[in-house]
């Protein structure tokens, strides 16, 4: 059996990792491009949201290179994400691929499949080996949060355009063949390290811009027009509170152990959004309010077009930038979103922090440039 | 002197209004209702709202603008869910916080929580929270609610009058698909259902079937190895569909979405699936928004209820002599 698995940023690191320690056959499907994404909108109703359409394309691409066997998440709503599967399913048979597709549900939507479905991914391996396995592939978790989280922070000073991109890069390939907890934490390490290497010690002034929205967009690069990347390369630092390992905490360790307290999204989104809505609306609106309390200068919303959690998160944030101060951009995607619409909006919304920002007396942090309105220009 | 209640006539409103009005009533509020969806409506809806959204969520928006200015308060309750295991719809959940950040100027908002799927004992205690907010005790609440229950049960369901024989009809039955407050609306839903019985065919709304008979089309779903889908319009739809398919009660089936709806995107693509597998019956799907007009529906209904007049004829044992043309009138 050739297992697969849909493309999430670097999920496929860790996801990789856990199931070759099963002793599975693992394709990895290609990198999400344009002709994935094609391929996905084919096989998939036009209404339907982005990451159903990307996933599809995964799926069929992994399935061209021979892979049989389909690793997919269910779910028991109300965001559309619990009824990919379904669609899915039936869109691989019509399309006459002959993969079978093991959705994992949540425990609570029925035991006895989700027994099943543990009992095929575990291929009768000893209780040891999936306790490897899984301290493997969480160490790889975190290690890809580590990296992406520290790209996010400090791309805005890297000395040539492109090389902590590359330092990254070089970092999640040692990652990939990375075979154990303390390989994982040296090359992370190491990596961290190549980082310093890239980038300006001497302060400048940044405005610090939040990236909130629907998890998929926001983490997967090839799908969000690398709106991380480019608000960087625009002298934005970054904050994007999505990862995967405070994902897992949150949505299975405290899932399964109650006593552990969540992180409480909910008391900052209260005044704005009262009640849990599916997908990521609570915490776009709940990031967002934080981001404006502890002082960020502005806050990027991606969601998917027809995205339901997130319309409302989209219809709400507006008054949350105007009763927190904070400017809010929602910017939509789907797969007819062009490269350079971001470009030009994203320079925009950016240009408007730091004049707002040095308007407001917060530039210039130390020294270097501030934006003069008289004169309309960038002056020392 | 008693509180005056808006409640917009959209939404779910259209399955709970009796119950939603006569509550009001019980508890001492004036409720004040908005008129039906008309075009200055549906004009302030789309100005208030976000583009994204769907029709009747746009709709909704125009008459809370319409009652902002009149009432104390709005009635906007947040219904998450209205049996166990399904939920309605996301935007459906956000809809009080979605109009507090775009209606600012709309009076105090009253939104108990309707949420089944964590039973009735909850959801009782949060409408009785509507106490404090319409000036009368929970208590008073608690006996409204058991009062005005009884009433709204025992007003008639089926307002839609489906499989009322047409006089002078075609004998052609018309299965038609859409969520309730799509086809109640006669303005959002371009008066689908009566276009449809003025072609002479009888329509069946899948809201005529009970709760029993969903599950029990659901079940047969489920034994061909379709995943249970966990939205209650949704089920109600696609196991009307999967009846329809293999019954062969109707002739035709017609779908009527509203552009944006997201769980109606995954529905009517499951829908299609089955019909095109089971080949059975004609399928036409229409998907409105704000910019629909009715002469693009009339044309396409006409073709589709000729077509399905002719499969007709062809299936029957007393073919009409060749040649000779079809009348669907």
């Amino acid at each position: 059996m050739q297992v697969t698995f849909p493309h999430l940023g670097n999920l496929w690191i860790p996801v990789k990792a856990f199931l070759s320690s099963l002793g599975h056959d693992v394709i990895t499907p290609p990198p999400t491009t344009k002709r994935t994404l094609s391929i996905g909108a084919m096989h998939t109703p036009d209404g339907a949201c982005l990451p159903l359409k990307v996933t599809m394309g995964n799926f069929i691409e992994a399935a061209e290179l021979g892979a049989d066997a389909i690793l997919m998440v269910g779910g028991i709503g109300p965001c559309r994400l619990g009824y990919y599967c379904e669609l899915q399913r039936r869109a691989l048979a019509r399309a006459g691929y002959s993969a079978q597709l093991i959705v994992v549900e949540p425990p609570r939507s029925g035991l006895v499949q989700f027994a099943g479905v543990v009992r095929t991914i575990r291929r009768g391996a000893p209780f040891r080996q999936i306790l490897q396995a899984s301290r493997l592939a969480w160490a790889k978790f975190q290690a890809v949060d580590a990296l992406d989280q520290a790209a996010n922070t400090v791309r805005w000073r890297e000395v040539s355009p492109g090389r902590l991109d590359a330092c990254i890069r070089r970092g999640l390939a040692l990652l990939d063949a990375a075979q154990t907890c303390d390989d994982v934490k040296d090359v992370t390490r190491q990596t961290l390290h190549d980082v310093e290497g890239c980038i300006d010690d001497s302060p400048h002034p940044a405005v610090r811009v939040g990236v909130v929205g629907e998890i998929y967009v926001v983490m997967e690069p090839a799908v969000n027009m690398d709106v991380c990347r480019k608000l960087g390369r625009l002298g934005a630092q970054v904050v994007q509170p999505l990862m995967f390992s405070s994902w897992i905490e949150s949505h299975v360790v405290c899932d399964i152990a109650r006593w552990i307290p969540r992180p409480d999204v909910m008391s900052w989104s209260r005044p704005y959004l009262r009640h849990f809505v599916g997908g990521h609306g609570v915490e776009s609106v709940g990031h967002s309010v934080e981001m404006a309390r502890s002082g960020l200068d502005g806050v990027v919303h991606i969601a998917p077009m027809t995205c339901m959690p997130e319309i409302v998160a989209g219809s709400i944030l507006p008054s949350v930038g105007m009763a927190e101060h904070i400017p809010v951009i929602s910017l939509t995607v789907d797969e007819h979103t062009a490269d350079v619409g971001f470009d030009t909006r994203l320079e925009a919304f950016v240009d408007l922090l730091s004049a707002r920002a040095s308007e407001e007396g917060r530039f210039p942090r130390d020294d270097g440039l501030c934006y003069n309105r008289a004169q309309g220009r960038w002056r020392h | 002197m008693s509180l005056t209640v808006g409640v917009p006539r959209a939404l779910l409103f259209h399955e709970y209004g009796p119950l939603m009005l006569e509550l009001l009533r019980q508890c001492g509020a004036r409720a004040v209702l908005s008129p039906l969806t008309n075009k200055q409506i549906l004009q302030a809806g789309l100005d208030l709202c976000v583009d994204e959204a769907c029709l009747p969520v746009k709709a909704f928006f125009g008459h809370v603008a319409y009652l902002a200015e009149q009432v104390d308060a709005l009635f906007i309750p947040r219904f998450v869910s209205i049996e166990r295991g399904a939920y309605i719809c996301p935007k459906l959940m956000g809809l009080p916080d979605m109009v507090r950040a775009r209606a600012p100027s709309a009076p105090r908002i009253v939104d108990p929580c309707i949420d089944m799927s964590r039973g009735l004992g909850k959801t009782m205690r949060s409408i009785g929270e509507l106490g404090p907010a319409l000036g009368v005790s929970s208590s008073r609440v608690a006996v409204a609610l058991t009062r005005s229950r009884k009433v709204a049960s025992a007003s008639t369901r089926g307002r839609l009058g489906d499989g009322e024989p047409i006089a002078n009809g075609n004998g052609i039955r018309i299965g038609v698909l859409g969520h309730d407050y799509n086809l109640n609306d006669a303005y959002i839903s371009l008066d689908l259902i009566s276009k449809i019985r003025r072609l002479g065919a009888a329509p069946v709304t899948a809201g005529a079937y009970s709760r029993q008979e969903t599950a029990r089309w659901e079940r047969q779903l489920a034994e061909r190895g379709a995943k249970r889908l966990f939205w209650t319009y949704g089920r109600r739809l696609l196991a009307a569909a999967s009846r329809w398919l293999d019954t062969g009660e109707v002739d035709g089936i017609v779908h009527l979405m509203s552009f944006g709806c997201g769980p109606e995107s995954f529905i009517a693509e499951v829908i299609q699936h089955e019909a095109s597998e089971r080949s059975s019956l004609p399928l036409l799907c229409v998907n409105i928004d704000e910019h629909s007009a009715e002469a693009g529906l009339s044309t396409r209904l006409e073709a589709f209820i000729d077509t399905v007049a002719m499969r007709k004829c062809e299936h029957a044992s007393d073919l009409p002599a060749p040649g000779q043309p079809v009348d669907t009138r």
